[in-house]
């Protein structure tokens, strides 16, 4: 019935993943394509509702795809064109659910032995296992309690130990600090990248949070809609946004549209003038304190862009001011508090935004 | 003590309701009163002794322990399926399971005559090719019981089902649990309160049954005859001993409920270890 996974015999640097998704799942329009190198920890980064923890569920074979292809190992676990799917409980995987999910009936040494004895491994040894491995994790004081009597950390660590005791070949960790609050998060942050670090197999961790992307992946993935709209290293996905969340996050204006002849050109047709690019679609950024705010349109000067519109909203951060802006071209402009006192801004205030095409950094789409 | 009743008057108990309670309370309480009083306690034991009454309890006991067993094999994945399977007309086949909670026992007992008796649907197959006949044997009283019982598990197992996070099964199949094994090492233990809770109300239905019992398996001391069926029949030669064996049937019952109150009543769904960290 339940067949023991063996990934043993091979050797951890050759295991990959290679997973092609498509599926529709209520609202979600989901078509990703992923691939996981050896002993990679890969950050998948999105807003909440952009298919993340679908993302997951499809690899653990939790939720079915409607096409594509998971490869794990080699081995093809989901193929519906080949009518191939691997039940759940036969993949070689390990997932740390978001709120962790301990079998609240058992003791923490019977949830880490679960997996082992439900792969037939005698009781004996499935125990002697989770020792060790709680052990690993500084719980073996915990290993008589229930697990309502952990703390959130420990109940992750509970969770990851759990997940890596059957010796997957990939783990999965579903916003594994989300449940813990702003005091503890850091802490356990730092643990969690400890114990993860001596785990040679693929991971894969779904976030929401940059600084769990920053602090744990190799790599990141954004996923935005359903769709993987950047893969790379957080810094060159961070320095080359390109979607509006990645934008947001990292707090600049992003501006997609078409160039031709030092112009790019939006959807809704305001102009941008650049210093040099290819034509062709493309993005460009305008950092926030790269844009001046003038009342009257200048005359005679150096910044080749102005863009006229109203102050929308006007928030303080410290000693600067981040003033959102309502033109043909959206824009954000951080000034300082000195200028907000000088200029006497006030949301529905009409303002002109320039920007030096030197300062706009443009990239193909 | 002393904090609670505090924390009662500063919350201020709404007059009307507390009125309305305690009616309610006075309500059930005085048809158990009535009875306490009009009882014969002189000749208690003598009644009690009987070897009619003690072989109606007995009778009483093990069928309805047989019927809340079935009640569990059969129910709790008949819940199952309701609670989890989306199927076409999944609506009517809850109706048709629970229709026994509304409809008269006695109708029951008809309808299980026609189906399982020695001229019935099914019962007649049984009858030629078998020599088995159903009716009026001590497995009519058990079916009788079961018909009516079940139900009561049914709904109670399947809305801890319906509550239970589905995430919490899908935490064992990534662990390398089957279904089957899922079911019973993770499903089970965490809907055990419900399933006790409904197996305790199954089991007071099937003590008390009487109407099905009656039409399906009649009233044969030492064979069909249960507690219910002996007040009944006492009543109309001797009143005294009706009281004694009904106070009997209720106390059993009542020790139950209190005994498991805990169980049922007393439950608080904690939040999930790590949410509230």
């Amino acid at each position: 019935m339940v067949r023991a996974h063996r990934p043993t015999d091979l050797g951890g640097d050759r295991v990959t993943l290679s997973a092609q998704l498509a599926l529709q799942l209520g609202t979600l329009d989901l078509h990703a394509d992923l691939d996981v190198r050896p002993g990679e920890l890969l950050a998948l980064l999105g807003p909440n509702g952009a298919g993340k923890s679908t993302v997951l569920r499809c690899l653990a074979g939790l939720a079915l795809i409607d096409s594509g292809r998971i490869a794990i190992d080699g081995t093809v676990v989901d193929d519906p064109s080949a009518d191939v799917f691997v039940e759940p409980e036969q993949r070689p995987i390990g997932f740390v659910f978001q709120n962790y999910l301990l079998f609240e009936h058992m003791s923490v040494l019977e949830n880490v032995a679960y997996g082992l004895r439900a792969r037939k491994t005698p009781k004996v040894e499935a125990r002697r296992i989770a020792r060790e491995w709680l052990e690993r994790v500084g719980l073996a004081d915990y290993a008589d309690q229930r697990p309502r009597a952990l703390s959130g950390g420990q109940a992750q660590r509970a969770a990851l130990a759990r997940a890596l005791a059957t010796n997957p070949r990939l783990l999965l960790l579903d916003e594994p600090l989300a449940a813990l609050d702003a005091g503890t998060r850091g802490s356990v942050r730092r643990d969690l990248r400890q114990h993860l670090e001596t785990f040679d197999g693929m991971r894969i961790l779904v976030t929401h949070d940059p600084v769990d992307a920053y602090a744990l992946a190799d790599r990141v993935a954004i996923l935005d809609a359903g769709r993987i709209v950047q893969v790379g290293t957080l810094a060159e996905v961070t320095a080359h946004p390109r979607s509006r969340y990645v934008a947001d996050l990292v707090g600049v204006n992003l501006v997609t549209g078409n160039v031709t002849d030092g112009v790019l050109t939006t959807a809704a047709g305001a102009h941008v003038v650049i210093a040099d690019a290819l034509p062709g679609s493309s993005f460009a950024v305008i950092r926030p304190p790269s844009i001046a705010l003038v009342r009257e349109p200048a005359v005679g000067s150096s910044a080749r862009n102005t863009w006229s519109g109203t102050i929308a909203d006007i928030d303080r951060l410290g000693d600067r001011v981040r003033v959102g802006i309502d033109s043909q071209l959206p824009l954000i402009a951080e000034i300082t508090v000195a200028a907000l006192d000088a200029l006497q801004l006030r949301p529905g205030d009409e303002i002109h935004a320039t920007v030096k095409a030197t300062d706009i950094e443009v990239y193909p789409a | 003590m002393s904090s609670r009743r505090r924390r009662g008057r500063r919350v201020g108990l709404p007059v009307p309701v507390l009125a309305l309670a305690v009616v309610a309370v006075v309500f059930f309480a005085l048809p158990l009163i009535g009875l306490l009083w009009r009882a014969p306690w002189s000749n208690a034991w003598h009644y009690l002794t009987q070897d009619e009454a003690l072989t109606a309890l007995r009778l009483s006991m093990v069928c309805s322990l047989w019927a809340t067993g079935l009640s569990i094999v059969f129910g709790v994945p008949l819940a199952w399926l309701l609670a989890r399977v989306e199927f076409p007309g999944r609506g009517m086949v809850r109706a048709l399971c629970t229709l026994s909670m509304v409809l008269p026992p006695v109708v029951g007992g008809v309808a299980l005559f026609f189906a399982l008796g020695r001229r019935g649907i099914v019962g007649q197959y049984l009858d030629r090719w078998f020599g088995v006949t159903l009716p009026f044997t001590t497995a009519a009283v058990v079916i009788a019981q079961t018909f009516v019982a079940m139900p009561f598990l049914v709904i109670t197992v399947e809305a801890a089902l319906r509550q239970l996070d589905g995430r919490v099964e899908d935490a064992s199949r990534t662990l390398g649990a089957s279904r089957w094994y899922t079911f019973r090492r993770v499903t089970m233990p965490a809907i055990r309160p419900a399933l006790v809770a409904g197996a305790v109300l199954a089991w007071a239905r099937a003590l008390g049954e009487f109407g099905a019992t009656i039409t399906f398996a009649g009233n044969f001391p030492g064979t069909t005859q249960t507690m219910p069926l002996a007040v009944y029949l006492s009543l109309e030669t001797n009143p005294e001993e009706a009281i004694i064996l009904a106070l009997v049937l209720i106390a059993i019952s009542f020790a139950v409920l209190v005994g498991l109150r805990d169980r049922w009543f007393g439950r608080t769904d904690r939040p999930i270890s790590g949410v509230t960290a």
